[in-house]
């Protein structure tokens, strides 16, 4: 007998918008156009803080097919004056900017001026030829140098932790310690280089404003467009099916869009503007931190003291902050402990959310702190972590909601083959190269937030889920087909799924994690009620019916900590005279939660390991100070992994039931995987060679 | 002042004969973007940098937005959208969906096409190999141990190489 095959959750179903993506018909903002569509092209300023004395036009307008150039003097006067219009859901604290507002200015590569055309060419041909006039003013650009200006962060931006509680006396317990460590690690401003650049279509149609814009949540896009150009809610629509990568930097609104519906009014016509990749290194990125890490253990590994003060980039008009000193607090009990984050002010961009915010630099730091120290007490690296493992999380004092912490950690050093490790550095070799192997623990926060969804039978035994969520490439359309399935019993493909659009039902930002937790809660809630009318009422299945439902986590207090674990083991193989550094093994053991869909959760954590080797060996947004922007904007000079760069690279997900975190019982996939692997691979080189290296990323010349 | 002289040019996409007089300052990827309006054809440098532009030209890939428009007299371009026919797709974007081969999907097109020519030119036959031979193409997602397995199995099948 031929068995049903498994339908729902946890089936491992292609995508269910793959085939529109492997044929080439999936459509990305940029690829929308309007009859009459004329097309813009950004001018970026040449130097990092002053004013524009002057913007001379001429040669541009006499380009065959411009229609003009668009600049802070004569853009259109629609724009709110109110800081608080321009702030949108996840802005942080703040000043925030405002594109071609006056003429001063505030960071290298700030849009200075706008040129619209009847041709992409001639836009970008007319943009080269407006000549700008600079009145220079002086820069703060350099991070080591701006430490002195540091200052404790005002709290407010969403899914921000402040620093837990200190406890105990560590400052004291630490100058008296025998074994101990005290390191400073740096990590680099990074950009998140999705392959799709930013890119709005905006259409003015009297009064009324549709955008097709790249975006993670066309809901903030939406709140923001009416704030910023003072409309109401219904005055405004936004629309954005798919988003080719994004990993942040969709999360809020980009620059491009508030010109797209500038230069659209100030033309009469639909405008689209999409941003080279030189610009894609003109605003939000991983902000440069600075961290040091005190820690002393007793003679068996037991930590007594914990100490990780940070400090992390800001831009000079708003408080950026994120989470990167908290993690360690929730890893391991000590009882000394004192967590420090601070912000240094420079004259770039405000930072922006990069995959694994916070937890990537902060985790990198501390395991390779962790790794260090267990040299100095002459502990294994996992039996480190294993005699410092804890089932209550420290910051909170609350019991894990759960935590197969520690059979990820087992499950990835069998399977790695972590017992044939020597201890002493420089001890291993393979093919006349230095092997080494190195391994360390991710954690992320699992974050949860309300959604609406609607969800509609039709006569052909066919449903329609729709909300205004988005999918980054993370598989959304195809879990809430999944969740969708099997609360109303049918099969994947009889599930349409609508996102990305303004006039759906309300659903969060996508990031942080929270999507399959926060939308996928509400699919089910909505599909299961939708089941439940149907059942109530045949007749509704023939003549079709749907049902609204919004799914708003309780208030009640916390009773568990709630995080996603992972455990990463790395092997390098370095050459004994050159120092090139190759990954030649990986292996990752996750802990999230219930897997919704055992194929693209395994694609999540490939590319978390793929950013985790980036991050490791290759990935740095190089500042020029003497003028004060990044120099190696282009796909050429700032290096993310390529295909060779990037081993075969095992996953494994350990069973995980967790009755707490929401009703799935799924923790997110798309940042923990990727929170410590730098470390392993740092800690692995340092196996290979000896040499710690405390800066990324790591270079040739750092192991010469 | 007119920096877009006209060139009259004949050539095919996708089978189709294309006769238009081009401006000489339009790269193949923008001719097929904002003239044809076939999107499946991605920029995301615009530099040569990323391959998400690649297309074949009389069969071997290019990044197309190296290649000026008016330049492809004569010549057969064939980009995602001529891969598949009459909606049954081409084995690699077959290979390439049952593998979960990308994520957000925008370098997906240039990876598809890049692998076809990659089992043309008969360089690989190996992971490794396979591996090299498609560094050309980034992939920000990180799909690339899934790439691998896709074009591993094209391969496989069509020159009954184990790899």
């Amino acid at each position: 007998m031929k068995t049903k095959e498994k339908q729902g959750v946890g089936q491992a179903h292609i995508r269910v918008d793959g085939k529109k993506k492997v044929m080439g018909q999936a459509r990305y903002a940029g690829e929308f156009t309007l009859d009459g569509m004329l097309y813009a092209y950004v001018v970026s300023s040449a130097v990092a803080r002053g004013k524009v004395s002057g913007i001379k036009t001429a040669a541009a307008e006499r380009i065959e097919g411009v229609k003009g150039v668009m600049t802070h003097a004569n853009r259109p006067s629609i724009l709110s004056e109110n800081d608080d219009d321009w702030r949108d859901q996840i802005a942080p604290l703040g000043r925030p900017f405002r594109p071609l507002w006056n003429n001063v200015i505030e960071f290298s590569h700030q849009p200075l001026a706008v040129v619209v055309a009847d041709t992409f060419e001639a836009a970008r041909c007319a943009a080269s030829l407006v000549e700008i006039e600079y009145e220079r003013g002086v820069h703060t650009t350099d991070m080591v140098a701006a430490r002195k200006d540091s200052y404790h962060p005002p709290s407010g931006k969403i899914a921000y932790n402040p620093p837990p509680e200190t406890e105990g006396d560590p400052e004291a317990v630490f100058a008296t310690a025998e074994r101990k460590i005290d390191v400073t690690y740096h990590t680099p401003d990074h950009h998140h280089n999705p392959m799709e650049p930013h890119a709005t279509l905006a259409h003015w149609n009297g009064d009324k404003l549709k955008v097709w814009t790249k975006t993670q949540g066309v809901m903030n896009t939406h709140g923001f467009l009416a704030g910023a150009f003072g409309l109401d809610e219904e005055q405004v629509e936004v629309v954005c099916p798919f988003v080719g990568g994004a990993f942040g930097c969709g999360l809020r609104p980009q620059y491009q869009l508030v010109l797209a519906a500038l230069a659209s009014r100030a033309f009469n016509a639909p405008v689209r503007l999409t941003l080279t990749r030189e610009q894609m290194f003109s605003f939000g990125h991983r902000p440069y931190t600075i961290q040091r890490l005190r820690l002393a253990a007793d003679e068996s590994g037991r930590l007594n003291v914990f100490m990780h003060d940070a400090d992390g980039e800001t831009s000079k008009f708003e408080h950026f902050t994120e989470t990167v000193v908290n993690w360690g607090a929730s890893l391991y009990p000590a009882e000394h402990r004192k967590c420090t984050y601070n912000l240094v002010p420079l004259d770039l961009y405000t930072p922006l959310d990069m995959r694994a915010p916070g937890g990537a630099t902060g985790v990198h730091a501390l395991e390779c702190a962790m790794d260090e120290l267990s040299y100095e007490v002459g502990v294994d690296p996992l039996q480190l972590r294993l005699i410092n493992y804890t089932e209550t999380d420290p910051a909170s004092g609350l019991p894990f909601s759960s935590k197969e912490l520690k059979a990820c950690y087992q499950r990835a050093a069998d399977s790695f083959g972590w017992s044939r490790r020597k201890p002493e550095p420089r001890s291993m070799t393979r093919d006349g190269k230095r092997l080494g192997m190195g391994m360390a623990t991710g954690i992320w926060e699992v974050m949860y937030m309300g959604a609406t969804v609607k969800a509609e039978w039709k006569p052909d035994g066919t449903a329609v889920i729709s909300t205004a969520s988005a999918d980054i490439g993370t598989g959304t359309y195809t879990i809430l087909a999944q969740i969708a399935a099997e609360e109303l019993d049918i099969s994947t493909d009889q599930v349409e799924v609508r996102l990305g659009d303004s006039s759906l039902p309300q659903a969060p930002i996508e990031g942080g994690s929270m999507t399959a937790a926060s939308v996928g809660s509400a699919v089910k809630k909505a599909s299961s009620q939708l089941r439940k009318e149907l059942d109530e009422e045949s007749s509704r299945r023939k003549s079709g019916h749907s049902v609204t439902v919004q799914n708003q986590p309780g208030e009640e207090e916390e009773t568990h900590a709630k995080y996603a674990h992972s455990a990463s083991f790395a092997e390098v193989e370095i050459h004994p005279v050159t120092g090139s550094i190759r990954v030649s093994k990986l292996v990752i053991a996750v802990a999230a939660g219930k897997i919704l869909n055992p194929k693209t959760a395994r694609s999540q954590i490939l590319g978390c390991a793929t950013w985790g080797i980036g991050m490791a060996l290759q990935e740095e947004s190089v500042l020029d100070q003497a003028y004060g922007r990044f120099m190696n904007h282009n796909l050429a000079e700032y290096h993310v992994p390529v295909n060779a760069d990037v081993p075969d690279t095992e996953v494994i997900f350990v069973p995980e039931e967790d009755k707490e975190v929401n009703p799935l019982g799924v923790k997110g996939l798309g940042e923990v995987g990727m929170v410590g692997l730098s470390a392993a691979i740092v800690n692995a080189v340092y196996h290979a060679t000896g040499k710690r290296v405390r800066h990324l990323p790591i270079k040739l010349d750092s192991l010469l | 002042m007119n920096n877009s002289s006209l060139n009259k040019v004949s050539f095919t996409v996708n089978g189709q004969t294309i006769e238009e007089e081009v401006a000489s300052w339009v790269t193949l990827l923008d001719f097929l973007r904002e003239r044809l309006h076939q999107y499946g054809t991605k920029k995301g440098c615009d530099h040569g940098q990323c391959g998400a532009c690649t297309v074949l030209v009389n069969g071997k890939r290019v990044n197309s937005c190296l290649v000026l428009a008016a330049r492809l007299e004569g010549k057969e371009v064939t980009t995602v959208e001529g891969l598949s026919s009459n909606g049954e797709l081409h084995p690699m974007q077959a290979a390439f969906l049952e593998h979960d081969a990308f994520q957000c999907g925008y370098c997906t097109p240039g990876q598809i096409c890049s692998a076809v020519a990659l089992v043309e030119e008969g360089t690989a036959s190996t992971r490794d190999e396979i591996r090299e031979w498609m560094s050309g193409n980034l992939c920000r997602c990180g799909a690339y141990n899934n790439i691998v397995d896709a074009v591993s199995e094209v391969l496989d099948a069509q020159k009954g190489v184990r790899v």
